[in-house]
């Protein structure tokens, strides 16, 4: 600043018109990002909602139809129940990774030997895909060539070997514990972040004043880790609501079509029957749920007020 | 007496701990060992139960020759696959280092705006726009070609890379940058011989990301891909695994899930520490 003042009028003057210009240099630095996201996902998101209000089939003429398609989503019974089905699953889900990867998070965080192997064990599934994950459990829940039903009929645990894919509930809780499998160590690492956090002299006062290790958990850690818990929860939920992958691989949506999750009912829609307008109009539907969440997420990760 | 009980009593909760965390990992490893064993099975017996995993009448890469006779081979999506992911870990760190680098050091219209919109875009799920993707590709000509996944992908990794970026090169000194300038360095130079060898963590940690993310991408390029000589690993081994081409060989199952996820193991097992300050970045924020 003070250098800028004593230099003369028509020196500053050349000093802040070659600054400005070198700032305007910025914009070309980001223009290549701002260009892709424009065409691949501002004016396609523009586009969903414009063809949401069309007839829109992927061969001939589309025809602009207002509002029909969102008055035939209400008459759709499917959607509703492919959504009560993804709401289901998002909850029994989430609990479930919940429900495993807290303990592997208390189990890591506390440093001893063997952390290292235990931690990158846990997490090894977490890199693998989803259709990788998928297509192994396929076959690991195949009724001839798979590892449960023959390994369960040869150790005597059934009768015959039971197809465990045939039937809603044991489908169901398979594609409950491949992802578990799956995504219990990604958890686990968010959520060690947010232990790691906790100040150790706090649980050691708490020790002191001899509060035990249930007591801690709760007037400690839990308060403590509701920025990390949250950030958790919500990329959990907003993960599930968005399954296709393994409903896809592993069930086709079957048995009966009960596994039918929201984002594989858009995609029968859009990519099997070709009813491009009826299918951004069920997108829309889908990405107000999603930004709902998002705006819950932020809500919920706000920094706290005050002295906290 | 009660010193050596508690002694006693310590050694056991410890080999108690162990013992559950070693049973723990092997629960988390056993499928990925499973799979990669049975793979090396001989064909008659892969299609039997994996019990036991390894291969008992011989080791063997019967399955991987079966699997190249499917569809149009192994190696077309496998090349496939490596391709559109090594371009996109190009595209991601040209885009993102450049973008990274504007939002940090510039001061221009709008700036503050762009940034936000594109951070936002995480909030909007692609599966919801997909069809006006795809409409898009036929458009510009890229529909059905590797290149218009690349550029799809690229642009799903931009929120994260360029928010990685800008971080990166905010905690880069300002003085680095004035000294450089000092001795008559251009914008240009000044990012690829002073800015990019202090932001080099930065850049492993989006690469690592943006190749995980377009290797193991399912539904864009099923939608996307619908030339046969196109798929990638995911598509090709979903489309075999679905009986497409005709009775389903278990064996050349297993041996293309060795394919797909050892590349992800190894990057992951070599590149640990990028990976983990990536997701951390990502959880802080």
């Amino acid at each position: 600043m003070t250098t800028i003042a004593t230099t003369s009028a028509p020196a500053r003057r050349r000093k802040l018109v070659g600054a400005g210009r070198r700032q305007w240099i910025g914009l070309l630095y980001v223009a290549p990002a701002v260009a892709l996201v424009t065409v691949f996902f501002i004016i396609p998101l523009g586009m969903t909602a414009w063809m949401s209000l069309h007839n829109w089939p992927l061969m001939g003429a589309h025809s602009f139809i207002g509002l029909d398609n969102y008055a035939a989503i209400l008459r759709d019974n499917r959607f509703w129940n492919a959504l009560r089905f993804t709401g289901y699953y998002t909850v029994i889900v989430t609990i479930a990774i919940f429900a495993v990867a807290f303990p592997l998070a208390l189990f890591i965080e506390r440093p001893r030997q063997l952390t290292g192997f235990y931690r990158t064990s846990f997490f090894m599934p977490a890199v693998v895909g989803f259709a990788s994950a998928s297509l192994l459990w396929s076959w690991l829940l195949n009724v001839d060539s798979g590892l449960f039903s023959p390994a369960a009929f040869q150790l005597g645990l059934t009768e015959k070997k039971v197809n465990l894919l045939a039937t809603f509930q044991p489908a169901f809780w398979s594609i409950i514990a491949m992802v578990v499998w799956k995504v219990a160590g990604f958890t686990m690492i968010i959520l060690m972040t947010g232990l790691q956090s906790i100040p150790p002299d706090l649980q050691e006062a708490a020790m002191i004043d001899g509060a035990g290790p249930f007591a801690r958990f709760r007037a400690i850690t839990l308060p403590l880790m509701r920025r990390t818990l949250a950030l958790a929860l919500i990329l959990s939920v907003a993960g599930s609501v968005l399954a296709f992958d393994q409903f896809y691989i592993i069930l086709r949506g079957g048995p009966r079509n009960q596994t039918l999750t929201a984002v594989y009912w858009i995609f029968n829609q859009s990519f099997v029957s070709f009813k491009l307008g009826y299918g951004a109009a069920l997108s829309m539907i889908l990405l107000v749920i999603l930004v709902a969440l998002s705006l819950v997420q932020l809500w919920l990760l706000r920094k706290p007020e005050g002295v906290d | 007496m009660a010193q050596a009980r508690s002694r006693n009593s310590r050694l056991w909760l410890g080999f108690a701990e162990h013992a559950t965390g070693i049973v723990a990992s092997l629960l988390f490893l056993a499928p990925i060992v499973w799979t990669v064993l049975s793979a090396f099975k001989p064909a008659g017996e892969a299609r039997l139960p994996p019990l036991p995993p390894w291969p008992t009448t011989g080791f063997s890469v019967e399955n991987y020759a079966t699997l190249n006779t499917f569809g149009d081979g192994l190696w077309l999506p496998a090349q496939n696959s490596l391709y559109v992911s090594v371009m996109t870990v190009v595209f991601s760190v040209i885009v993102g280092v450049l973008a990274g680098y504007g939002f940090s050091r510039f001061r221009f219209p709008f700036k503050d705006a762009l940034f936000i919109v594109i951070l936002s875009t995480i909030m909007i799920p692609f599966q919801s726009i997909l069809t006006p993707i795809f409409l898009v590709l036929t458009k510009i000509g890229l529909h059905n070609t590797l290149t218009g996944l690349v550029c799809v992908y690229v642009t799903l990794q931009l929120p994260f890379s360029i928010f990685m970026m800008r971080n990166a090169f905010d905690a880069v000194p300002r003085e680095i940058e004035e000294a450089a300038r000092m001795d008559g360095a251009n914008n240009v130079t000044m990012l690829l011989r002073v800015m990019l060898p202090l932001v080099w963590p930065g850049i492993v940690t989006i690469a690592l990301f943006a190749f995980l993310g377009a290797w193991n991408e399912f539904l864009a390029a099923l939608v996307l891909m619908t030339d046969q000589s196109k798929f990638t690993l995911p598509i090709m081994m979903t489309a075999l695994q679905s009986g497409r081409f005709g009775a389903i060989d278990w064996g050349a199952v297993q041996a293309g899930v060795t394919v797909m996820m050892v590349p992800c193991l190894i990057l992951f097992l070599l590149l640990q520490r990028f990976y983990i300050r990536g997701l951390m970045a990502g959880a802080v924020k």
